[in-house]
Parts: structure tokens; C-alpha cells; sequence
């Protein structure tokens, strides 16, 4: 049982700062509200639902997004296979030309098909 | 620092060493992958006209020569033992993964058919899936006849994630596995034609609860990697083995909640109850075509995978698991028998049947025995055949007016008036499911069966035939109201197979009918005859320990 | 228990060597096939159906003559031939598989079905050439002869049954074949619901015999015959006695027969008259290893045997329908059949010896009926023909071939076999042996009696025939086989008897005959004088009564006798009063239970799993979250169970 002991402590403590923050936050903070700061807050984006114009919001956003994802992952594999890279040899160089190439496809579909253009 | 008990952690040593692929065993998945890249381009870079037999091609040709692939393979496996590890030991080749392997590629090729029907420039699919559904934008694509053929190549991605899902022989790449599976299939799933709203909903329930199974299945692995100490199924069974891996002491609760939550995982694949809730609501809402995919493939995947971890990874650890899959076949047969009483949607009905027949499978998988391996691949196999030949009967049974299938089946009264053949097929399936005697599913159910009461789970098997009376009872209601009500005020309109459909239900009316007649070839080859002595020695698990030479440990 | 003759020879050898008995499948194939192409090629298939029939037929002979043969060339103790056809289902200890057994008894009805099948076949191109539906005719006599095949060649009960039902079934579609004539649809069902009677017998036997010695095979079962108890073994023995009744028309199950004559001639001479009315002979000798082990039921054989020839020859002779005596005829020739094979080994070869030259003369007997019909404007009372021998030559004379050979002339075939009944019954010994030997000699005085009198009415004496009759004789496709037939009549009996020819052939199945061939002894045995005797007392009897003097038209009133015989004995009405009253009393008094009280339990059950059903649907709400909370509730529930398992 001593075992998990550290877990229920850790466990304790986290609950305890959420506790905590809230309720000084509660006690201590200004409370003066305005419209904008009861929205709810969504990435950098109008939230939803908007009253006019169909309630969506463009799709471009998320393939750009989508895009920048793709890269995010390359670079997270690049890293320690470059670390590795005379270990890895020829087998890791094939391997990561194979791995490029394939994210490549995915870039070049979203580009042929208009993904990267705004309007 | 907090004094963990734990071993000075050494730095672990760098591999110096390059992995060495064994391309050809792993040549099946690898074509499968390669056309569905190809595939992309494609979208990329063909002309909107020629896209659709372009890419119909690819992948039929992909999936055949994946097909042959893994039959050449099969030659190609070593006498002695089950099979070879591959890629570090972490996908398997043997017997069982050729034989999942086969079935799912000969059922996607089947799928794929009724996927690329087309009727008058119209398939399943939306015409452009991001369009509101309803709005201006999506009454032009119509007209423009815009197509998605991106459903090709999605289709292949999750037929690799199913390739790899009953391979996978350590848990992270059953979850790379997985996830390959499953998220194609969401999109899949959202890109119906008609009722557009009802399968953007399915998609995403089917994705929320897909995210939130997929979260078990990753909490119960880690459970198991603190007891073990490491992740690869055949480290696992030595752990169990040896009492624990030494990383904490007194592990045993670890290893069980994660066997129990990777099982949780997935039973949820397989859509058993109480983890069954998405399947009549995705069932419905999916394009017809990916239904028949997910019912047949999607399962067959699954339980795959379901027997390797429990037969594999688990398999000493019998008596732990067993309660467990009692209660959830015991559970998943009754209440989805007596639920699916009173549904009216044809799609709906077949979904819960689905969660039946995966009860009537667990029961041979409880049965931790070669007979119960054998058993559970040909009952997949079976029900996949038929089932796809039912949701291609589906398909061509439409509303009077829209086009929309006519999923209640109160319009499908008299329907042998009218389209004798096609009542007749859907007859036949429905009879194969109720496991009447000279269809596959006779034969199936009696192997499944026969695994179960040879392993001593003869309550099972009570429970499992009473709900084969309450179940044959929907199936023959069907068939009663097919050819002997009168049609409906709103009789349907029901279309001519074409050569693509009729093809499908072709295929699923010969694969039910001979698998029933001659079953040997197929039940007589899953696996190899154990010798005499073998077979003595293979008493189903009475020591808690599945035989060891069905896979590749 | 005493070990049987027939039990020790089934050492059955498999055909793993390629010849014509591993393909003992095509045997049935080939008449299966031409049934199929000739139901479900519709129209097309009119024009050239009937010639595909009789070469599914034909091709099925060839095989089984290619058969015998291979069995010839065999040592006699290893002409048991065990045919694997394919292995249904093999899942862990259970095993079901389809095999033929080929051996000396099967084959000889195999050729018997398809040499006299194929005849028929031939004949009836004649016979039902301005029929519109000829070719469902012949897809039907097809289907018969698969069936009876597969009756004839299953290795077990179980596949015997599926080849009993399926003649049934052809029978029921061939006796109702003009089912736009009502008597023709009651007849149809009437032998139906009979054979059901039987059925229902064999049935439960096979169950019993399945609980009793855990399999239906026949090699096995009889080997452990000797294993069980005397009540057990009646019983079986009984339930069989009652499914061969059903089939062949022996008391008290015989009432069907003849309505059954309401169906075309070719099917009354093929299947009530050679073939499937023999099956339950088929039965007794097949199952001689169990009646040999139930000497009760044995006895309850022969009488039945015994009261049916009687019963039979009764009828036959006051019937006026000429198909109608013939069919009185055949109950009386199957009684002598199911006499002797009740004697047991010492009757098997002579009941089988008598089946086959019946088959043959009564086919040729029946087929001379229908020519005499053909030419006749389809009439069959008898009192309207006379004379025709003049009109006919060449019916008359295949007619009278089989005439002479049913009555028992010395040296041709029925003389043969008859003989040989005789000389069993009353070699079986004490009593009983003589009073089924007297039963023999009296039913051959009483044959002689009833077959001269169709002799004498349709082909002699003067011409009775309605104005618009104009007889002529019956093309060659109809002629040709009766004249084969005719020739069988005449010979076949002293090929197959002489030397024990078929006896021996059969032994290694039946038993070994008891005493040498001798033939001085068969001609001059006192029982054989007074078979010839009595043979000559009824030929006059009818010559007096018949030839010389004039048939008058109208029926005359008769005594009692002959009123009860027209009757066929009130066979009927018995029925009726014993079976159907009460039956239908029961019938009301058990829809009445099952709407109540078994109705009343299932709709019970039934309601409890809708009630549970529309519950259990709310569960199903369509929310995303309320699945993902069952889902953890699930997840609760199995790792509690795995847990609890391991640490309660």
C-alpha cells in the first residue's frame, strides 16, 4: 500500500491547488464583467453559435492548421533520428526519405486542392 | 524525490542496430498502404473525370494482389512452429493473421464493389461532404455531379489499420493499429448521401465513443506495461508466467484492471454489450456500403485482435480473464437479442444482430482451446459473406419518393411480390444468420458452440442457444412479412441489382450456401491438425493456459 | 442372444481405388441433375426434356451394371463397399458425413430401379406424348429415381429416411400429376397422409436405435445388435414394421394404394408396382440384423405378410378397374415379400428373389394396363373391354408373358421366386411355419384366380367396348419395353434362381441358403404340386366364369364376399371410424390446448420479451453521453468482475 502513497499525495495536492486557485480567485478577484469577457473563449475564434450567417466559421482555419500539424510531426521525428543518424546508417536515411516523401503526398493534396488558397 | 521503490533507472542502451523488415511478409500490408498513397496523389493530381475509375481500379487491383500476397504466404511459413515475428517481433505472421488477413481482404474487395456502385451518376456518398447539408452550395455539387472519391483511398488506409489490428503482437502497435482502423471509418462514416444530418451524427458519436474506448484501451496498456514492464505480448505471458515482472511488487490489480480496460477497448470494436450502443446508431447513419464494410471487415479485424491479446498476451492468465468475457457474452447475447425485437429499421435490426453473432463469437473465444481459435475465425468469416449480402439487398430497396433507402421495414411488407429473387437472398441471409442448418451460419454456430462446451462453458452455450430461438424469431419475422404480407400502401421502389451490387449479393449468396454445404476445405484447413498426442495434450485449458502452438509467441 | 448369419459378414471395405464404386455418387447425380435441369429450365426444356430424363436414367443403369461388375470382380466376403460421398460438418468428436454403401443387396435394387426406371422412362415418351406437361412428368419420375436411389444406397438410417421422404414426395407429386381430376388431388393426399403414418414409425425407430446404440450407421448398429434388451429391440423392430407398412401398402396401412391409381400408368407400374412399394421389403431385409434380435416383431412380420397377401388377393379379385386389381395384385405379391423376409435369413434371398421378377412382370403387367387404357380412350373398367387379343397382339402378348409368370407356370420367373416363398414358410418350421406355408399356397390359387379374370375379361370373350372405341395397338416407344419386360417375365426368374444365382450373390449381405440347389426337388416337392393344383383350380374357376360364360356390363349385386372385397375389405371405412373420427376429435380437442395453453405460454413469453424489449429500447437514447456513461458502467462491471474473481 505504501507503494501508492506518493500517488495519493500527488493526487491530493493537485486537488487541492484547483480548490484553492477557485476559491481565492473567487474570494480576492475584481469581479467586473462585460460582454466580451462572458463569451466563451474558442482559440482566437468567433464562438459559436453566431446568431446570423449560417454559424460556421470558414474551414480554411483548420487546413491551415492541419498543415502546420503535418510539419509539427515531421520535425518530431526528424529530431532523434538525426541524433541517431550514424547508428540508423543507410536503413534510417531510406527510411526518413520514405517517411518525407509520404507526408509530402499530404501536403501536395491540400495544395492541389485549393486548401492553401484564403479565398 | 519522492521514494518510489523502483530500480535505479539505467540509461537504456542506444539501438546501434537497424531494424531489419522482412519485406515480403510484410509485402501485404505494404501494397495495401502504397495504393492508398497512391491513391491520394490521385486526388491530387488526376482529372476530376477520370478520378473515379482510376482510383476503383487501384484499389481493387491493391487489395487482390494483397490477397495473393497473403496467399503465397501462407506457403512460405516455416514447418516448425506457428509462424515468425516480424519487425522487432512486433507484428506477427501465422496462421490466424493470414487467415484475418485473407478474409478481410477478400471482404473488402467485396465491399468495394457495393462502395463503387453507381446508379445514374449517383453513388452512396455525398457529393461534397463539407457542403451544409440542405444548402445552396451542396444542390450545385449535386448538379455538377461532384463525387468523393477520396473514399477510395480512405478505405484503404482502414483496411491496413484492420491488416495490422489482429498482427500487431505488442500493444503499441495494436494502437497505432487501431487508431489506422478507426479514423478513416469516422470520416467514412459521415459521408452518406441521403439523410446527411443522420450520418454527420453517426460519425460523430461513432468518433467521441471511438476517442473515449481508444482511452481505456491506452489507460489498460500502461496498467499492464507497470506489470509487466514492457509492452510485446510475449514479454507479458512470461511476466504472468513468472508472477510479475519485479517492476512493482504485489502487481496483480495492475495486470487485471489492464487486462480488463484493453479488453474494454476492445469489446468496444466489436460492439459487444455493454459497449455496443454506437453500432445500431452508426449502423444506420453510415453510407449502406461502409455499414457492410464496418459489419464485416471491421469485425473480423477485431476479433482478431480480441483473440491474440487474450490468447497471446494473456494466455496464462485464463481463469482471470474468463469471468469477465462470461459476463459480457452472456450480457451481449441476451439483452441485444431481446433489444433488437422490436426494431423497425431494417439497418438497425442488422446492427443488432451484429452485436449478437460478436456474442455467439466470444463464446469461443471463453473457450481459450484451438477448437475455439478455429471456431471464432470461421463464424467470422461465415458472417462476414452474408452480412455484406444483406446490406447489399439493403441498398436497393428505396423509398417511393428521394431515393433514400426504405429503412422501415414495414414497407418491406410483400416484398417477394414484387422482387422474388431479392426477398429470396435476403431470406437466405437471414436464415444463415439464424443458423439454420445447411447455410454457413449452421455450421458456424455449431463450432463456436461445440469450442464452448468442450471448454466446460456449457451455461454459455444454454444461454447462447435460447437467444438463437428469440433471435430466429426477428430473422423469420422478416421473411414472414416479406413473402406473405401484403404490400405495403407505400410499396417501395426497388432497384435492379446492377453488375456491381448483383455481384455482391452473388458472392454472398454462393460463400453462404457452400460454406454450409461444404464446410471441410475451409474448417478442415484453419488450422494445422494437431498430432495425436497433441491432442491429448490440449485439454482446453483446464491449467488456465491456452495452447501454445496456435500463434507465434 | 444367438450371433445372426447376417450380422458377421458386414466387414465393410472402403473404394479408395478409383474404379466405378468410388463415383457410386453419379448413381444418383445423374437423375438429380436431370430432374433439376428439367424443373428449372422451364419451357425451353419441353422440347428435348424427355430424352435428357431418359439419359440421366439410362446413364445411371450403365453405371450401376459398371457397379456390379466391379463387385464381381471382388472376392464375395469383400463386396461391401463403403462410398465416403463428402464429409458434411467435423467439428471436435461430432462427425457427419454422407456415404453409400454398395454392396450385393443395393446393387441388385439398383438395377432393378434404374433398368425398369429406364424402361418406364421409355415408355412413357409413348404414353404421355399429348400431355402438356411432360416434361414436369419426367423431371418428376427423375426426382423418383434419385430418391429411390438414395434410399436404396444410404450406409445409414438417417440418409435412408432422407431417400424414404423423398419418393414419398415423388410419389405424392406423381399420383396427383392430373390434379385437375379432384380424386386424383384426394388420392394424392390420401397416400401422403398414410405414408405419414409410416413415416412417423421409422422415425421414431431411427431415434430409438440412435439413443439406444449412439448411431444410425448401418455397420455399427447391427454389430452391437446383440447389446440391447428384448422390449427395446421389439419395439424397433415393430416401428420399423410400421414405416415398411406405410411404404408398401401392407395391412393396416394399405388403404392408399389403391386411389394411388389415379396417377398416370408408367407411375403406377414404376412406383406402385416395381419399385417404391418394395422399399419396405428393402427395409426388413436391410434391417435383418435387428429383426433377427426381436424374434416378436419377426413373427408380427410374417403375419402382417400373411393377412396382406390374403387381404390383397381379395380385393383383386372383385375389382373392375383394371389398374385397381392390378394394384390388389401388388399388395398380395409385397405381402409374400415381407412373409419371407419375416422368416429371416431363410426368407431374405427368396423375398428379394421375388421383388426383383415382380418388378419386372408387374411393371410389364402395368404397362400392358396402360396400353390397353391408350388404345381404350382411357377407360379402365374392364367390363367394357373383352376381346381385345385380336386388336392388341403384341399387349396381349407381353400381357399374357406376365400373366403366365405372376400365376406361377412352371419354369417362368414368378414360378421361380414363388416357389421359393412357399418352400421357406414351410421349412421355418412347427406351426407357424405351416399355417404361412397353407397362407402361400391359398394366396397362389387365389392369384391364378384374379389374374385370369383381367386375362379373360380385357383380352378374351366378346367385345363390351363403348360405341366410341376404336382400339389400336400402342406405338413402338410404348411396345419396346413390354416386350423387354415380357422377356424378363418369362426368363429372369430361372437365371437368378437356378443354382441360386441371386442367393449366393446376396449371401455375404442376407446369409448363405440353407440346403444345395435341387432342382428334381423344387419340381416334385409336394407343396410345389400343390401350388400347380391349386394355380389350375383358379385358372378354371375363372375360365368358367369369365370366358365362358358372359360378362354382363353392369357389375351384378354379388354376395357379401364380393361386396366386402369391392370395398377393399372397408379398409376405408375402418379407417375412418378408427382414425379419422377420433383424429379429428383430437385434432379440435388439441387446437384447443395449443390455442389456450401453449399459446397462452409462448405469446407469454414472447409478450415478456417485447415488454423487455420496448424497455430496454429507452436505453438507446441517441446521446452520445449517455453511451460513453453505459460504457463506463461497463468498464466498472468488468474490472469488478476481474477483480472480484480473483481477490473475493
Amino acid at each position: 500500500m505504501e507503494l501508492y502513497t506518493p500517488i495519493f499525495v500527488l493526487g491530493g495536492i493537485g486537488a487541492a491547488f484547483v480548490v484553492l486557485s477557485m476559491v481565492v480567485g473567487a474570494l480576492a478577484g475584481p469581479k467586473r464583467y462585460n460582454r466580451t469577457k462572458l463569451q466563451a473563449y474558442e482559440c482566437g475564434i468567433d464562438p459559436t453559435p453566431q446568431p446570423v450567417g449560417g454559424g460556421r466559421f470558414t474551414i480554411k482555419y483548420y487546413l491551415t492548421a492541419m498543415l502546420f500539424i503535418v510539419f509539427d510531426i515531421e520535425v518530431i521525428f526528424l529530431v532523434p533520428w538525426a541524433v541517431h543518424l550514424d547508428a540508423l546508417g543507410m536503413f534510417g536515411l531510406v527510411a526518413m526519405v520514405l517517411f518525407l516523401a509520404n507526408v509530402s503526398i499530404a501536403y501536395a493534396y491540400e495544395w492541389r486542392r485549393g486548401g492553401l488558397e484564403w479565398d | 524525490m519522492i521514494p518510489l521503490g523502483l530500480p535505479e533507472p539505467t540509461a537504456p542502451a542506444l539501438t546501434t542496430q537497424a531494424p531489419d523488415l522482412d519485406y515480403w511478409l510484410l509485402s501485404p500490408l505494404l501494397v495495401v498502404f502504397a495504393v492508398g498513397v497512391v491513391g491520394v496523389l490521385v486526388e491530387a493530381f488526376v482529372d476530376r473525370r477520370h478520378r473515379r475509375l482510376t482510383q476503383l481500379v487501384l484499389a481493387l487491383a491493391g487489395v487482390g494482389a494483397a490477397f495473393v500476397l497473403t496467399l503465397l504466404q501462407v506457403g512460405s511459413l516455416p514447418e516448425q512452429g506457428a509462424g515468425v515475428g516480424v519487425a522487432f517481433a512486433t507484428v506477427a505472421v501465422d496462421r490466424p493473421t493470414l487467415f484475418f488477413q485473407g478474409t478481410i481482404l477478400v471482404l473488402a474487395f467485396i465491399s468495394l464493389l457495393l462502395i463503387a456502385e453507381n446508379r445514374d451518376g449517383e453513388s452512396a456518398f455525398a457529393a461534397q461532404a463539407a457542403a451544409v447539408p440542405g444548402s445552396e452550395e451542396e444542390r450545385a455539387h449535386v448538379l455538377a455531379g461532384s463525387q468523393h472519391t477520396e473514399v477510395y483511398p480512405l478505405v484503404m488506409f482502414a483496411v491496413l489499420g484492420m491488416q495490422l489490428f489482429p498482427a500487431s503482437n505488442d500493444f503499441l502497435t495494436m494502437f497505432i493499429a487501431l487508431e489506422v482502423m478507426s479514423l478513416p471509418l469516422y470520416l467514412l462514416c459521415g459521408l452518406a448521401r441521403r439523410r446527411r444530418l443522420f450520418s454527420q451524427e453517426a460519425a460523430v458519436k461513432y468518433f467521441l465513443l471511438g476517442a473515449f474506448s481508444s482511452a481505456f484501451f491506452l489507460f489498460g496498456i500502461a496498467m499492464v506495461y507497470g506489470y509487466a514492464g514492457s509492452v510485446h505480448f510475449a514479454d507479458v505471458y512470461a511476466a504472468v508466467g513468472a508472477g510479475g515482472a519485479g517492476v512493482i511488487e504485489d502487481g496483480e490489480p495492475l495486470l487485471l484492471i489492464g487486462m480488463a480496460l484493453i479488453g474494454v477497448g476492445l469489446l468496444f470494436k466489436v460492439g459487444a454489450v455493454p459497449f455496443h450502443n454506437w453500432k445500431p446508431d452508426v449502423y444506420q447513419g453510415a453510407p449502406t456500403p461502409i455499414t457492410a464494410l464496418m459489419a464485416s471487415c471491421t469485425l473480423v479485424a477485431a476479433f482478431g485482435a480480441l483473440l491474440r491479446v487474450f490468447y497471446v498476451a494473456f494466455g496464462a492468465s485464463v481463469w482471470e480473464w474468463r469471468p469477465m468475457l462470461w459476463v459480457v457474452a452472456i450480457l451481449t447475447m441476451v439483452l441485444a437479442a431481446v433489444i433488437a425485437v422490436t426494431q423497425r429499421d431494417i439497418k438497425r435490426l442488422l446492427a443488432y444482430s451484429s452485436v449478437v453473432h460478436a456474442g455467439f463469437v466470444l463464446t469461443a473465444v471463453v473457450a481459450a482451446s484451438a477448437d475455439g481459435l478455429a471456431g471464432a475465425m470461421f463464424y467470422l468469416a461465415a458472417y462476414g459473406f452474408t452480412t455484406i449480402g444483406a446490406f447489399a439487398v439493403v441498398t436497393l430497396v428505396r423509398a417511393p419518393e428521394g431515393g433514400a433507402e426504405a429503412g422501415d421495414l414495414a414497407q418491406w411488407a410483400g416484398l417477394a411480390r414484387t422482387s422474388p429473387f431479392l426477398a429470396g437472398a435476403l431470406g437466405l441471409f437471414l436464415l444463415a444468420f439464424a443458423g439454420i442448418p445447411l447455410t454457413s451460419g449452421f455450421i458456424g454456430k455449431f463450432a463456436v458452440f461445440e469450442a464452448a462446451v468442450a471448454a466446460g462453458a456449457t451455461p454459455l452455450v444454454v444461454v447462447g442457444v435460447l437467444s438463437s430461438a428469440v433471435t430466429a424469431f426477428f430473422y423469420v419475422r422478416i421473411i414472414v412479412l416479406m413473402f406473405f404480407a401484403e404490400p405495403a400502401e407505400t410499396a417501395p421502389r426497388v432497384l435492379r441489382p446492377g453488375g456491381l451490387t448483383g455481384t455482391v449479393i452473388g458472392v454472398g449468396i454462393a460463400a453462404t450456401v457452400l460454406l454450409g454445404v461444404f464446410p471441410g476445405p475451409v474448417l478442415d484447413n484453419l488450422l494445422p491438425q494437431p498430432s495425436a498426442e497433441a491432442a491429448v495434450g490440449t485439454q482446453p485449458s483446464g491449467a488456465g493456459i491456452v495452447p501454445e502452438d496456435m500463434f507465434v509467441r | 442372444m444367438t450371433p445372426t448369419l447376417a450380422a458377421d459378414v458386414h466387414a465393410v471395405t472402403t473404394a479408395a481405388d478409383g474404379g466405378a464404386l468410388s463415383f457410386a455418387w453419379l448413381l444418383i447425380a445423374f437423375p438429380l441433375a436431370g430432374a433439376a435441369i428439367l424443373l428449372l429450365g422451364g419451357r425451353r426444356a419441353n422440347a428435348w426434356g424427355h430424352w435428357l430424363a431418359i439419359a440421366a436414367a439410362l446413364a445411371s443403369f450403365a453405371w450401376a451394371v459398371l457397379g456390379l461388375v466391379d463387385l464381381l470382380g471382388r472376392a464375395p466376403e469383400g463386396r461391401s463397399v463403403a462410398v465416403e460421398v463428402y464429409r458434411w460438418i467435423e467439428v471436435g468428436g461430432f462427425r457427419a458425413d454422407v456415404s453409400l454403401l454398395v454392396d450385393p443387396l443395393s446393387i441388385t435394387f439398383a438395377l432393378l430401379i434404374t433398368g425398369v426406371g429406364s424402361l418406364i422412362h421409355v415408355y412413357s415418351v409413348g404414353y404421355m406424348s399429348h400431355d402438356e406437361n411432360r416434361r414436369k412428368f419426367f423431371a418428376y419420375l427423375n426426382l423418383f429415381v434419385a430418391a429411390m436411389l438414395v434410399l436404396v444406397l444410404a450406409d445409414n438410417y438417417l440418409l435412408l429416411f432422407l431417400g424414404w421422404e423423398g419418393v414419398g414426395l415423388a410419389s405424392y407429386l406423381l399420383i396427383g400429376f392430373w390434379q385437375h381430376k379432384p380424386s386424383a388431388a384426394v388420392a394424392a393426399k390420401k397416400a401422403f397422409l398414410i405414408n405419414r403414418v409410416g413415416d412417423i414409425g421409422l422415425l421414431i425407430a431411427i431415434m430409438l436405435m440412435f439413443t439406444t446404440f449412439g448411431t444410425v450407421a448401418f455397420t455399427p448398429l447391427f454389430e452391437s445388435v446383440g447389446g440391447a434388451g428384448q422390449g427395446v429391440m421389439t419395439a424397433i423392430g415393430l416401428l420399423l414394421l410400421l414405416g415398411a407398412c406405410g411404404k408398401s401398402a401392407q395391412l393396416p396401412l394399405q388403404a392408399w394404394l389403391l386411389d394411388a391409381m389415379e396417377g398416370p400408368t408408367p407411375v403406377s407400374a414404376l412406383i406402385h408396382a416395381a419399385t417404391m412399394v418394395t422399399a419396405g421389403v428393402y427395409l426388413i431385409v436391410r434391417s435383418g440384423p435387428v429383426f433377427e434380435a426381436a424374434p416378436t416383431a419377426q413373427l408380427v412380420v410374417t403375419v402382417v405378410g400373411a393377412a396382406t397377401l390374403l387381404a390383397g388377393a381379395a380385393i383383386g379379385c372383385a375389382k373392375d378397374d383394371i389398374k385397381k386389381a392390378l394394384a390388389g395384385s401388388t399388395m398380395s405379391q409385397i405381402g409374400y415379400m415381407v412373409l419371407a423376409a419375416g422368416l429371416g435369413p431363410i426368407g431374405y434371398a427368396a423375398a428379394i428373389a421375388h421383388l426383383v421378377t415382380h418388378g419386372f412382370f408387374k411393371a410389364g403387367l402395368f404397362l400392358g394396363a396402360g396400353s390397353v387404357m391408350h388404345g381404350m380412350n382411357d377407360e379402365v373398367d374392364m367390363r367394357r373391354y373383352g376381346g381385345l387379343r385380336k386388336a392388341m397382339p403384341i399387349t396381349f402378348a407381353t400381357f399374357g408373358a406376365g400373366y403366365l409368370a405372376i400365376i406361377g407356370v412352371p419354369f417362368l420367373s414368378g414360378w421361380w421366386t414363388k416357389e421359393g416363398i412357399i418352400q421357406a414358410a414351410f421349412d421355418s418350421g412347427g406351426v407357424t411355419g405351416q399355417i404361412l406355408g397353407w397362407a402361400t399356397l391359398l394366396g397362389a390359387g387365389l392369384t391364378a384366380f384374379y389374374m385370369s379374370r383381367i386375362m379373360f375379361m380385357t383380352f378374351f370373350g366378346k367385345k363390351r367396348w363403348a360405341d366410341d372405341a376404336h382400339p389400336h395397338e400402342s406405338p413402338s416407344s410404348m411396345t419396346v419395353p413390354m416386350i423387354v419386360l415380357a422377356v424378363g417375365s418369362v426368363a429372369l426368374g430361372a437365371v437368378l434362381v437356378f443354382n441360386y444365382t441371386l442367393a449366393g450373390f446376396l449371401a455375404p449381405v442376407v446369409g448363405a441358403p440353407h440346403h444345395e440347389f435341387d432342382l428334381a426337388h423344387m419340381v416334385t416337392s409336394p407343396y410345389s404340386l400343390i401350388a400347380l393344383a391349386f394355380m389350375l383350380v383358379g385358372v378354371a374357376f375363372a375360365w368358367v366364369r369369365y370366358a365362358r360364360a358372359d360378362v354382363p356390363v353392369e357389375a351384378p349385386k354379388g354376395n357379401f364376399v364380393t361386396v366386402a372385397a369391392r370395398e377393399e375389405l372397408y379398409g376405408n371405412a375402418l379407417n375412418e371410424g378408427l382414425f379419422m373420427r377420433p383424429g379429428q376429435v383430437v385434432t379440435a380437442a388439441s387446437t384447443a390446448f395449443d390455442n389456450h395453453a401453449v399459446d397462452g405460454l409462448v405469446n407469454g413469453v414472447a409478450r415478456w420479451i417485447r415488454t423487455g424489449s420496448e424497455n430496454l429500447r429507452l436505453v438507446q437514447t441517441g446521446f452520445a453521453r449517455s453511451y460513453a456513461l453505459t460504457m463506463l458502467f461497463g468498464a466498472a462491471v468488468v474490472v469488478a468482475t476481474t477483480l472480484g474473481v480473483t481477490f473475493a
